[in-house]
């Protein structure tokens, strides 16, 4: 039996054009709405998987405010079996903070009997990027770490994390407790099924205050990158355009001549 | 791809099912050089058509709707994109099922197959319902699903092959230029896009819930709002995807959860309007860029649905639980809502500037025929009245009023609404100078137009004893709701002394200047022209003869002319009269309904009553029935005009808003020693015209019915020209296809023995439940039903195929299922009380 803790952080959804708060400070979700991230969809779907599959706990933990109860609940719909509220502002926390606020939750549920072997994280945060709390909570924990891997399991008290590296197709293999932090593309995140999210309204979720003060992020503010290029080719209009068409086919190699 | 051209006939802005049923019909109808925009793309330009959820229950309670539906659903036929699935309304009470056989009503009213099912007979088409979860159910065969963006895509292709269109997708729409006419009239003449400029005379608004935006940069009022409708789908589930096809069960509606469940390929979906209002501004949709699916599919918020999900689930557990099966798709879908539920169509102020906004799929091609030939000829084919763009008054003008009224009106999208049922929000938007003394009179207000109407008075109570079981109390609570048995005391008593009627709500207007004649006359089907301080009722046509109003003009000096009607229709009217003003620079229409008040005073004692308050002769020889003139109440100078609606001897008086209260405070005082009481609208709108026969437009005359069939022809037609007189005189010649008749009912005691009472829409039928079918292919109903206290009867009016309107003649009415024998007794304008009206004089 492993028991997962998987961390989640609501974000706007920006997987159509991001529209930035008045002050810079954050990416505002008032048209595409809030999610999680695609990768931390993809380490609730392991959490999901690894505890499925040994019968352990899968709990779902967050750092925000009352809304990111949304975020918790749609975890718990897709296979998490608890979950912990740390209610804070989140932009008014660091990487450092989140890790540190992170651990304090792991301590105190350990110390109350509750330990959790596995913690699994997104690679990154997908509004403000930082690329650290995953480390930084190994460290503040003095746990293994694993980075930026998309496929987990767990057997015999050891976490194997795969994912494509610089060299090829790497393979780790950690004991646990370990930490690791997942990149979308592994597996594929499941829907909600009816009595998932039935399920889900019903769990009492844990409501905590952070434990300390928060050092903050030290963010200036977010700029917009210049809009990419468009890199659409008009090929042509009607039946004219089937052989250019059929050319770009060809060259994609999905179509031999 | 097309580019925006400099000059168009005609442009449509949005290429969703309306505007591209529109280009359809346009083209069709002789259009050429027509350009439709939208600042989407094709085929699904990102607006409410490209999410719906595309099914379609023809019976409504409306019967306007009923028509622009059932006419769409033979377009989408036409096109081959229409399923038929059939379709369940499920009651999970007994209130519900009461409500189910009021729906038979309209069913059978409008001609539309439909049967009252039990559980048993449901899970047979649908099994895998629980049939522990109702009691019974609404069964209509010919619901069914449609591609809406197929047949928008057909549509506009056929209006591209004749040449017609060009269409031009991913322009937006930045301004909308206007100018003024001799008359004072705005006229549209251009649309400013980000590709360019369009010169062109007639612009046509379609563009769904951005439409209050593009309706903004002209300077009109299209009071919808964006409001979201939940949806999910779950799958895929495997008793789904064994079957062919887009659709092989009958769609669920859930009426009691507010939900659906409409199959779609081997998903199911579920819909809900049970959730709170949530209601966004044009201006805050998101861009195509921004939105993640489309604009007006917004991020779901599932805590809303929850309690939804946990309905459906009891509904179908097997199904929406199997294994597998997952939401895989969830939004908050806009669509577009409105202050009274109808769509907004036809001419807006801005002359050549037409909207057709707020249509939902059910209604799309039918409404794009409608407005189509209301720009071609003047007039639709299937009556739009109650969804004229023209209807709105200031207050509902107003965003905030939409929001509330939407926000009111949204959970009741499935509810249980009673045909008197009044809206609890936005109220007291326009008080009467005399509504103090009316709340201390325990006036009970219905709304007119935003006016605080008293419909009855509860200082009246006393006179229920006075009158015992002539008040025909009603014991049944559906029957006796939003009314009181003291609406027929009020009725006795005005029959038998007076009444004093506040009528604040009219809509007044002044014609003036050199053309106001002509203005006048070019508007109205009866003699204008005649001596000042005449008055004239007269019904208003459009040019196929059908009706537009009925109202009364007082000629108050040579070029000076006065109308008077009725609050509801009011602003519709006052578009009729502005149409027809003469383009002479010095013709003028002015609004006066905030400065005058409109009093009634009527009984046989009302003459006592006046003449004890003025010196001015009031006797019939010297202030005869259809004539006005001003006359001091009291010191207090007002217009009176000796009309009435009721039956009786008595007058309208207008007075100066400021001087009402007084004028109100003085009838009352005077008349209290002759027995004269308050009255309500009660009286006024239904027993006490409808024991004189009198028609009330939107209910006997509407945009189908013509003169004759109304029974309302005089011997001669004027000579002088106005809109519809050759449809008129042509109606004249022929036998009319159906003719207004008035009934009672016989026998009111039900098979329960309580004893019912019809409130109107309800079918009638032969004796012995017989279809009836008039010369236009019509089922007759009930326009208006009220007590008749002086005949101790209630009363309905129908208009009856032409064999069938003999006096004598015994029918039926079906009321809630059940069978209740009716006598016609009145076959034209005649009226059962008082047939020589010699009360009125």
């Amino acid at each position: 039996m492993t028991n997962v803790l998987v961390c989640v952080k609501r974000v706007p959804d920006s997987t159509s054009e991001v529209v930035l708060t008045d002050d810079g400070q954050a990416v505002d979700g008032r048209y595409a709405g809030f999610t999680t991230s695609a990768h931390e969809e993809c380490a609730v779907e392991l959490a999901a998987q690894v505890t499925g599959a040994d019968g352990g706990e899968a709990t779902v933990l967050t750092l925000g405010d009352d809304d990111a109860v949304e975020q918790l609940r749609s975890s718990l719909a897709v296979g998490c079996h608890a979950a912990t509220h740390v209610v804070a502002e989140a932009h008014r926390f660091g990487p450092a903070d989140v890790a540190r606020e992170i651990a304090a939750v792991v301590r105190e549920h350990e110390a109350a009997g509750r330990s959790h072997d596995l913690i699994l994280l997104g690679n990154d945060a997908a509004d403000s990027g930082d690329f650290q709390v995953g480390i930084r909570l190994a460290y503040e924990l003095g746990r293994p770490v694993v980075n930026g891997v998309n496929q987990v399991s767990v057997a015999d008290g050891v976490v194997t994390a795969q994912g494509a590296g610089p060299e090829g197709h790497e393979t780790y293999r950690v004991p646990l407790p370990a930490v690791v932090t997942v990149l979308e593309g592994g597996v594929e995140p499941r829907y909600p099924s009816v009595q998932g999210r039935m399920k889900a309204k019903k769990v009492a979720i844990e409501q905590r205050t952070p434990a300390t003060e928060p050092a903050g992020p030290d963010r200036v503010r977010l700029l917009l990158p210049p809009p990419a290029p468009s890199d659409v080719q008009i090929l042509g209009k009607g039946a004219d355009a089937a052989p250019a068409v059929v050319d770009v086919l060809e060259k994609l190699g999905v179509l031999s001549r | 791809m097309a580019t925006v051209p400099p000059t168009a006939r005609v442009v449509v802005i949005g290429a969703g099912i309306v505007g591209n049923s529109l280009v359809h019909h346009l083209a069709r109808l002789g259009w050429r050089d027509i350009v439709q925009i939208d600042k989407g793309p094709l085929p699904n330009p990102g607006g409410s058509t490209g999410h719906a959820s595309n099914f379609i229950f023809p019976v409504d309670h409306s019967r306007e709707i009923t028509d622009l539906t059932l006419d769409s659903v033979r377009q989408y036929k036409e096109m081959g994109v229409f399923t038929e699935s059939g379709g369940f309304e499920l009651a999970r009470t007994e209130a519900r099922m009461e409500e189910l056989r009021r729906r038979m009503s309209s069913a059978k009213a409008w001609g539309i197959e439909a049967h009252l099912v039990d559980p048993a007979f449901v899970k047979e088409k649908v099994p895998f319902i629980e049939t522990d979860q109702f009691i019974g159910a609404f069964w209509t065969p010919s619901v069914g699903v449609v591609d809406s963006l197929r047949a928008g895509t057909i549509m506009r292709e056929s209006a591209l092959e004749t040449g017609a269109l060009t269409v031009v997708p991913t322009v937006e729409v930045v301004g909308l230029d206007t100018e003024e006419d001799g008359a004072g009239r705005r006229r549209i003449t251009r649309v400013r896009t980000t590709d360019g400029d369009i010169e062109a005379e007639t612009v046509v608004i379609a563009c769904g819930v951005w439409s209050p935006k593009i309706g903004d940069m002209a300077g009109i009022s299209i009071p919808l709002t964006p409001a979201v409708h939940q949806m999910i789908s779950v799958g895929p589930c495997p008793q789904l995807a064994e079957q062919e096809g887009e659709i092989s069960f009958p769609i669920v509606r859930d009426m009691d959860t507010f939900c659906y469940e409409r199959q779609h390929g081997a998903d199911m979906e579920v819909g809900s309007y049970a959730h709170r209002a949530i209601l966004h501004e044009p201006e805050d949709i998101p861009s195509i860029e921004q939105a993640k699916l489309s604009p007006t599919e917004m991020p779901f918020t599932s805590d809303d649905f929850d309690p939804q999900l946990e309905q459906a689930y009891e509904l179908m557990p097997e199904l929406l639980g199997a294994d597998g099966a997952e939401m895989r798709y969830a939004i908050n879908g806009l669509l577009s809502l409105t202050c009274d539920g109808s769509p907004i169509l036809g001419e807006s102020e801005v002359r050549g500037l037409w909207t057709a906004a707020a249509v939902w799929i059910k209604e799309g091609p039918g409404v794009g025929r409608a407005v189509a030939e209301w720009m071609t000829h003047g007039h639709p084919e299937i009556d739009v009245n109650a969804s004229d763009v023209a209807r709105f008054h200031q207050h509902q003008k107003r965003r905030e009023h939409t929001r509330l009224r939407t926000t009111e009106a949204f959970i009741k999208t499935y509810g249980i609404i009673h045909p008197s049922e009044q809206y609890e929000s936005d109220r007291e938007q326009r008080l009467s100078p005399m509504h103090e003394s009316q709340k201390k009179l325990g006036a009970f207000f219905y709304e007119t137009a935003g006016w605080e109407r008293p419909h009855w008075y509860e200082s009246n109570a006393h006179l229920l004893e006075v009158y015992g079981d002539a008040v025909m109390p009603r014991e049944h609570e559906w029957d006796s709701r939003w009314w009181s048995p003291i609406i027929n005391a009020e009725h006795l008593r005005m029959r038998e002394a007076a009444g004093v009627i506040d009528l604040s709500a009219f809509c007044i207007f002044d014609i003036e200047g050199p053309g106001a004649l002509e203005s006048v006359q070019r508007t109205c089907v009866a003699q204008c022209d005649v001596a000042v301080g005449k008055v004239v009722y007269t019904p208003v046509l459009d040019a196929r003869g059908g009706f537009k109003s009925d109202l009364t003009v007082m000629r108050l000096g040579d070029d000076h002319f006065r109308v008077v009607t009725g609050g509801a229709h009011g602003m519709a009217d006052r578009k009729s009269f502005t149409d027809q003003l003469v383009d002479d620079g010095a013709t003028r229409l002015t609004d006066r309904t905030d400065e005058l008040s409109t009093i009634g005073l009527w009984g046989p004692r009302a003459r006592d009553i006046l003449a004890s308050l003025t010196s001015d002769d009031v006797s019939d020889a010297g202030f005869g029935f259809l004539t006005c003139r001003e006359v001091q109440v009291k010191g207090t100078p007002v217009l009176a005009s000796r009309i009435s609606y009721v039956g009786e001897l008595g007058w309208e008086l207008y007075v100066p808003m400021d001087a009402a209260a007084g004028v109100w405070e003085t009838l009352l005082e005077a008349g209290s020693s002759h027995g004269a009481v308050p009255v309500g609208i009660g009286v006024y709108g239904t027993t006490g015209r409808i024991e004189k026969g009198y028609r009330a437009f939107g209910f006997e005359l509407d945009g189908e019915r013509s003169i004759v069939e109304a029974g309302m022809q005089r011997p001669k037609v004027k000579t002088a020209d106005f809109v519809g007189r050759e449809a008129y005189l042509r109606q004249r010649e022929e036998a009319p296809r159906t003719v207004l008749c008035t009934m009672t009912v016989d026998d009111h005691t039900s098979a329960s023995g309580a004893k019912r009472y019809m409130l109107g829409g309800e079918p009638i039928l032969t004796r012995d439940g017989g279809t009836l079918t008039d010369g236009h292919g019509h089922h007759p109903y009930v326009t208006t039903a009220g007590s008749a206290p002086s005949l101790g009867k209630h009363v309905l009016m129908a208009y009856l195929p032409p064999d069938q309107a003999v006096i004598g003649n015994q029918l039926a009415v079906s009321y809630m299922e059940e069978l209740y024998p009716v006598t016609v007794g009145s076959v034209d304008a005649t009226p059962l009380l008082d047939p020589a009206n010699e009360r009125i004089r």
